[in-house]
Protein backbone atom coordinates (compact mmCIF):
# COMPACT_ATOMS: atom_id res chain seq x y z
CA UNK A 1 0.00 0.00 0.00
CA UNK A 2 1.54 3.45 -0.68
CA UNK A 3 2.27 5.68 2.06
CA UNK A 4 -0.96 8.19 0.96
CA UNK A 5 -3.14 5.29 0.45
CA UNK A 6 -1.72 4.35 4.33
CA UNK A 7 -2.70 7.68 5.64
CA UNK A 8 -5.99 7.84 3.85
CA UNK A 9 -6.83 4.42 5.59
CA UNK A 10 -5.78 5.52 8.93
CA UNK A 11 -7.91 8.72 9.04
CA UNK A 12 -11.21 7.70 7.67
CA UNK A 13 -11.24 4.80 10.06
CA UNK A 14 -11.04 6.74 12.85
CA UNK A 15 -12.48 9.78 12.09
CA UNK A 16 -15.74 10.98 10.44
CA UNK A 17 -14.69 12.65 7.49
CA UNK A 18 -16.33 14.77 5.18
CA UNK A 19 -14.05 15.23 2.62
CA UNK A 20 -10.19 14.62 2.76
CA UNK A 21 -7.38 15.26 0.42
CA UNK A 22 -3.94 14.55 -0.05
CA UNK A 23 -1.59 15.99 -1.80
CA UNK A 24 2.24 14.58 -2.53
CA UNK A 25 4.06 17.46 -2.66
CA UNK A 26 7.44 15.52 -2.11
CA UNK A 27 8.41 16.64 -6.39
CA UNK A 28 8.45 19.89 -4.98
CA UNK A 29 11.25 18.84 -2.56
CA UNK A 30 13.45 16.61 -4.28
CA UNK A 31 17.05 16.43 -2.88
CA UNK A 32 16.37 18.22 0.24
CA UNK A 33 16.96 16.69 3.75
CA UNK A 34 14.38 13.95 3.89
CA UNK A 35 13.38 13.29 0.77
CA UNK A 36 13.12 10.00 -0.38
CA UNK A 37 13.97 8.82 -3.96
CA UNK A 38 11.05 7.50 -4.45
CA UNK A 39 9.03 9.72 -3.08
CA UNK A 40 6.17 10.09 -0.63
CA UNK A 41 8.16 12.03 1.89
CA UNK A 42 5.87 15.45 1.87
CA UNK A 43 2.45 15.41 1.95
CA UNK A 44 -0.20 18.60 2.06
CA UNK A 45 -3.09 16.96 3.70
CA UNK A 46 -7.07 18.89 4.20
CA UNK A 47 -9.15 17.29 6.53
CA UNK A 48 -12.85 18.35 6.40
CA UNK A 49 -14.40 16.57 9.61
CA UNK A 50 -16.98 18.14 12.79
CA UNK A 51 -14.92 16.33 15.28
CA UNK A 52 -12.58 19.27 15.16
CA UNK A 53 -15.71 21.41 16.48
CA UNK A 54 -14.91 23.34 19.84
CA UNK A 55 -10.95 22.22 19.58
CA UNK A 56 -7.99 24.84 18.88
CA UNK A 57 -5.82 24.13 15.88
CA UNK A 58 -3.10 22.84 18.59
CA UNK A 59 -5.19 19.98 19.67
CA UNK A 60 -7.11 19.57 15.91
CA UNK A 61 -3.35 18.63 14.42
CA UNK A 62 -2.30 16.57 17.69
CA UNK A 63 -5.06 14.77 16.87
CA UNK A 64 -3.87 14.15 13.54
CA UNK A 65 -0.37 13.90 14.18
CA UNK A 66 -1.09 11.47 16.67
CA UNK A 67 -3.12 9.11 14.26
CA UNK A 68 -0.38 9.11 11.65
CA UNK A 69 2.43 9.23 14.51
CA UNK A 70 3.83 5.57 12.82
CA UNK A 71 4.32 7.36 9.58
CA UNK A 72 5.89 10.64 10.74
CA UNK A 73 8.39 8.43 12.22
CA UNK A 74 9.33 6.82 9.28
CA UNK A 75 8.60 7.49 5.93
CA UNK A 76 6.96 10.52 6.24
CA UNK A 77 9.51 14.06 6.64
CA UNK A 78 6.87 17.00 5.97
CA UNK A 79 2.77 16.72 6.41
CA UNK A 80 1.51 20.40 6.00
CA UNK A 81 -2.34 19.95 7.87
CA UNK A 82 -5.45 21.88 6.88
CA UNK A 83 -7.81 21.07 9.42
CA UNK A 84 -11.59 21.93 9.20
CA UNK A 85 -15.21 21.67 10.22
CA UNK A 86 -17.83 21.48 7.50
CA UNK A 87 -18.63 25.30 8.76
CA UNK A 88 -15.51 26.42 7.71
CA UNK A 89 -14.83 24.70 4.95
CA UNK A 90 -18.22 26.36 3.51
CA UNK A 91 -16.97 30.20 4.27
CA UNK A 92 -13.39 28.69 3.00
CA UNK A 93 -14.89 27.83 -0.18
CA UNK A 94 -17.11 30.57 -0.62
CA UNK A 95 -16.42 33.34 -2.81
CA UNK A 96 -16.15 36.62 -0.30
CA UNK B 1 12.53 17.47 34.03
CA UNK B 2 15.05 16.21 31.90
CA UNK B 3 18.33 18.53 31.07
CA UNK B 4 16.66 19.26 27.48
CA UNK B 5 13.50 20.27 29.08
CA UNK B 6 14.79 22.35 31.44
CA UNK B 7 17.00 24.15 28.68
CA UNK B 8 13.94 24.56 26.59
CA UNK B 9 11.99 25.99 29.31
CA UNK B 10 15.12 28.84 30.23
CA UNK B 11 14.81 29.52 26.54
CA UNK B 12 10.75 30.07 26.49
CA UNK B 13 10.69 31.80 30.09
CA UNK B 14 13.53 34.16 28.89
CA UNK B 15 12.61 35.75 25.00
CA UNK B 16 9.06 36.44 24.61
CA UNK B 17 8.90 35.12 21.29
CA UNK B 18 10.79 31.67 20.64
CA UNK B 19 11.36 30.16 17.39
CA UNK B 20 12.62 26.45 16.94
CA UNK B 21 13.50 26.45 13.55
CA UNK B 22 15.88 24.93 11.14
CA UNK B 23 18.89 27.04 10.05
CA UNK B 24 19.27 30.51 11.45
CA UNK B 25 16.53 33.37 11.24
CA UNK B 26 18.66 34.84 8.43
CA UNK B 27 19.46 31.23 6.67
CA UNK B 28 16.22 29.30 6.97
CA UNK B 29 17.16 25.49 5.48
CA UNK B 30 13.98 24.41 5.21
CA UNK B 31 10.77 26.17 3.61
CA UNK B 32 8.55 25.67 6.50
CA UNK B 33 10.89 27.40 8.73
CA UNK B 34 11.24 30.19 6.13
CA UNK B 35 8.01 30.56 6.17
CA UNK B 36 7.56 31.14 9.99
CA UNK B 37 10.19 33.81 9.72
CA UNK B 38 8.93 35.44 7.11
CA UNK B 39 5.34 36.17 8.92
CA UNK B 40 7.28 37.51 12.02
CA UNK B 41 8.98 39.70 9.82
CA UNK B 42 6.79 40.77 8.26
CA UNK B 43 4.81 42.12 11.23
CA UNK B 44 8.10 43.16 12.27
CA UNK B 45 8.11 40.84 15.62
CA UNK B 46 11.40 40.21 17.49
CA UNK B 47 12.28 36.97 17.93
CA UNK B 48 14.77 34.26 19.03
CA UNK B 49 15.83 31.55 16.37
CA UNK B 50 17.23 28.34 17.50
CA UNK B 51 18.64 25.96 15.28
CA UNK B 52 17.58 22.51 15.82
CA UNK B 53 20.10 21.62 13.40
CA UNK B 54 22.82 22.76 15.75
CA UNK B 55 21.93 20.06 18.33
CA UNK B 56 20.45 16.50 17.97
CA UNK B 57 19.32 16.63 21.18
CA UNK B 58 16.74 19.07 20.73
CA UNK B 59 15.97 18.71 17.77
CA UNK B 60 14.16 15.75 19.94
CA UNK B 61 13.83 17.02 22.37
CA UNK B 62 11.69 20.00 21.66
CA UNK B 63 9.54 17.72 19.75
CA UNK B 64 8.75 15.76 22.97
CA UNK B 65 8.59 19.04 25.28
CA UNK B 66 5.84 20.56 23.05
CA UNK B 67 4.32 17.10 22.37
CA UNK B 68 4.58 18.17 18.73
CA UNK B 69 6.45 16.19 15.95
CA UNK B 70 7.48 18.76 13.38
CA UNK B 71 9.76 21.84 13.01
CA UNK B 72 8.95 25.24 13.42
CA UNK B 73 7.51 25.60 16.98
CA UNK B 74 6.44 28.84 17.55
CA UNK B 75 6.39 29.73 21.44
CA UNK B 76 5.07 33.24 22.65
CA UNK B 77 5.61 34.58 26.50
CA UNK B 78 5.85 30.56 27.51
CA UNK B 79 2.92 29.47 25.47
CA UNK B 80 3.01 27.01 22.05
CA UNK B 81 1.54 28.35 19.56
CA UNK B 82 1.97 26.25 16.54
CA UNK B 83 4.25 24.95 13.72
CA UNK B 84 3.88 26.54 10.29
CA UNK B 85 0.18 25.67 9.06
CA UNK B 86 -1.05 27.47 12.24
CA UNK B 87 1.38 30.52 12.07
CA UNK B 88 0.36 31.03 8.36
CA UNK B 89 -3.64 30.44 9.23
CA UNK B 90 -3.45 32.42 12.11
CA UNK B 91 -1.39 35.55 10.47
CA UNK B 92 -4.20 35.41 7.48
CA UNK B 93 -6.94 35.70 9.62
CA UNK B 94 -5.64 38.35 11.92
CA UNK B 95 -5.58 36.18 14.89
CA UNK B 96 -1.59 36.01 14.86
CA UNK B 97 -1.58 40.20 15.82
CA UNK B 98 -4.26 40.05 18.51
CA UNK B 99 -2.21 37.10 19.94
CA UNK B 100 1.14 38.99 19.85
CA UNK B 101 -0.64 42.35 21.35
CA UNK B 102 -3.04 41.22 24.16
CA UNK B 103 0.26 39.36 25.01
CA UNK B 104 2.17 42.91 25.31
CA UNK B 105 4.03 42.02 22.02
CA UNK B 106 5.41 44.91 19.86
CA UNK B 107 3.94 44.26 16.33
CA UNK B 108 5.34 46.84 13.97
CA UNK B 109 4.12 45.60 10.27
CA UNK B 110 6.81 46.36 7.74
Amino acid sequence: MSVAARIRAKLEAALPIERLEIVDESHLHAGHAGARPEGESHFRLTIVSDTFAGKSRVERQRLVYDLLAEELASDVHALALSTRTRDEDETTRSPS
Amino acid sequence: MSEIATQIKDEIDQSDVVLFMKGSPVMPQCGFSAMVVQVLSHLGIKFKGIDVLQDAELRQGIKDFSNWPTIPQLYVKGEFVGGCDIVREMFESGELMELMSSRGIDVRPQ
